[in-house]
């Protein structure tokens, strides 16, 4: 309940400091020297609030559906392809970080290619996997592919950490209980692993969401919000409020996707509730 | 029968290494069944790896150590021990009984089963109303007890303890000593107990075993008889005298 209000109050926050700029900020932006050091505060560059709002219950085109209707059927398209490479990322997320736990040598080989994966520029990436669209898999799994790219790493490196987490004290009690590497896993490192894991899932829906953003546009998949935000991204001069209604989609979404992620953590986190010490 | 058998132990760290450490140099120990046993020492003396050795957690470099007639790493993996550590240890996720539970979990043990094992065990330590707590929510003491009961919900015949009531304040010390005693008058268990005190080493054991740092070797080895072993025993002579030929082994 606090945590929902300190979230609306930080909403609010930010909606003066937009409109107190537009307030106050040159409608020209400030120039220093030749650079502009701050934005413009014209309508065309900062549309009002209420503009970009009641831009979405109009219609998108003369005589079509109401543009709050089109950018929340794209944003449930990418939330699909969200989702889709959120647990195909987690999935190879853990299974990495397993083989690299039990085997020291697949965690000094992998590991470095691991964080390496993520410096290759993904607009370089895209078209290649783009090129597979189609042929083993559907075009729009494609852009699950690049956002499963991304959401594969915080996972990976967030649970590998978790897994080594334990203790000596852990590891040689399970030791003297005649247990394996496997009985270890389930009753030890796997529930210890939770901390680490959770705060790893969160930055990966994160990054799942900029992956398939970013992925519709690379790959020119049509349908979802990304590709949504480009197309009203043409029409900013004449029509600026458009571009923020799509924009605002795909924020809105990186919420949900945050917080249906917080979610899964509610169950299984019991144990981490405030409690008070009985002394006996 | 025996116990705990270990003959010409030597148990040396980072071999060949400048940071070479010999942390044991031929010991020779025995325990026998029902037995309670102290290890005592200055720190570095090798009392804790002399423990680890019989439990079987690391490998000794040469000499050979049986448990209840087998090999240390056969007896490891027929669950023969039961082991509490200066830490609790316990496994925060788990509520206090589960926690109790897990060695029996890992024998396969039913569910229905391990619960009024575990059940037990924690009345046992007095803790019967802290089943559904977390280990977060207990105090040092209760989770040391906690870690105890664990250790004896499989009935082991041999218990290994390292400094299980080091972290622990007098009181509450002498009192897990009384019920300790009592638990081992019950089930028979052969005990191998490592401490810092010279007071617990005596009024607990049957034997106490002087050890000295710098090779890690056995220099003494001191029997404790002593007609009881309630509250009037720690007034006794015959306890004070024990403690004073303890005392001495120690100095050297």
């Amino acid at each position: 309940m606090r945590r929902a209000l300190f979230a609306i109050g930080g909403l609010l926050a930010f909606l003066l400091l937009w409109e107190g700029y537009k307030l106050v900020g040159n409608p020209d932006g400030t120039v220093l020297f030749g650079t502009r050091v701050l934005p413009r505060a014209d309508d065309l560059s900062m549309p009002h609030v209420w503009t970009v709002l009641s831009r979405l219950g109009q219609p998108e085109l003369a005589g079509g559906s109401p543009v709050w209707t089109v950018v929340l059927r794209a944003c449930l398209f990418t939330l699909g392809i969200t989702a889709a490479g959120f647990v195909a990322g987690t999935v190879v997320g853990l299974l990495l970080a397993v083989a690299m736990q039990r085997f020291v040598i697949v965690e000094r080989g992998l590991l470095p290619y691991v964080i390496l994966s993520q410096t290759v520029p993904l607009v370089a990436l895209a078209p290649l996997i783009a090129g597979w669209g189609g042929t083993i898999w559907p075009a729009w799994m494609s852009v699950s592919v690049i956002a499963a790219y991304l959401a594969f790493f915080p996972v990976a490196v967030g649970m590998l950490r978790g897994l080594q987490s334990p203790g000596t004290a852990g590891v040689e009690l399970m030791r003297s209980y005649a247990a394996g590497w496997w009985r270890t896993l389930v009753k030890l490192r796997l529930p210890a692993s939770l901390p680490y894991l959770f705060p790893a899932l969160r930055l990966a829906g994160a990054a799942a969401v900029v992956g398939a953003v970013v992925g519709e546009i690379s790959t020119g998949t049509r349908g979802g919000i990304g590709r949504l935000v480009i197309e009203y991204a043409r029409e900013a001069t004449s029509d600026p409020a458009k571009v923020y209604t799509a924009m605002l989609g795909a924020a809105v979404l990186g919420l949900v996707v945050a917080g249906l992620v917080s979610l899964l953590e509610l169950p299984l986190m019991r144990h981490r509730r405030r409690v008070e010490v009985a002394t006996l | 029968m025996t116990a705990v058998e270990v003959a010409g132990v030597t148990k040396v760290f980072n071999a060949g290494r400048p940071d070479e450490v010999t942390a044991l140099s031929d010991v020779d120990l025995m325990v026998a069944g029902g037995e309670f046993v102290s290890l005592i020492g200055p720190s570095g003396c090798g009392k804790s790896t002399l423990l680890r050795l019989i439990a079987d957690l690391t490998p000794p470099t040469s000499g050979s150590i049986s448990v209840a007639g087998d090999t240390a790493t056969s007896a490891r993996r027929k669950q023969e021990y039961g082991i509490a550590f200066q830490q609790a240890g316990l496994f925060e996720w788990r509520t206090v009984l589960r926690n109790v539970e897990l060695p029996l979990e890992l024998r396969g043990m039913s569910r229905a089963a391990r619960r009024d094992r575990a059940r037990e065990m924690l009345e046992l330590v007095g803790l019967g109303d802290f089943a559904g707590h977390y280990p977060a929510q207990l105090s040092g003491g209760m989770q040391q007890r906690v870690a105890i009961a664990r250790a004896l919900a499989v009935s082991p015949p041999l218990l290994l303890m390292d400094e299980p009531f080091g972290a622990l304040d007098e009181m509450t010390r002498e009192r897990l000593q009384a019920e300790l005693l009592s638990i081992c008058a019950q089930t028979g268990a052969a005990v191998v107990f490592v401490t810092h005190s010279i007071s617990e080493a005596v009024f607990l054991s049957h034997k106490v075993v002087v050890m000295s740092p710098r090779p890690g070797r056995i220099t003494a080895t001191i029997d404790v008889s002593l007609p009881g072993r309630d509250e009037t025993v720690r007034q006794s002579a015959g306890y004070f005298d024990t403690i004073t030929s303890v005392r001495k082994a120690l100095r050297g």
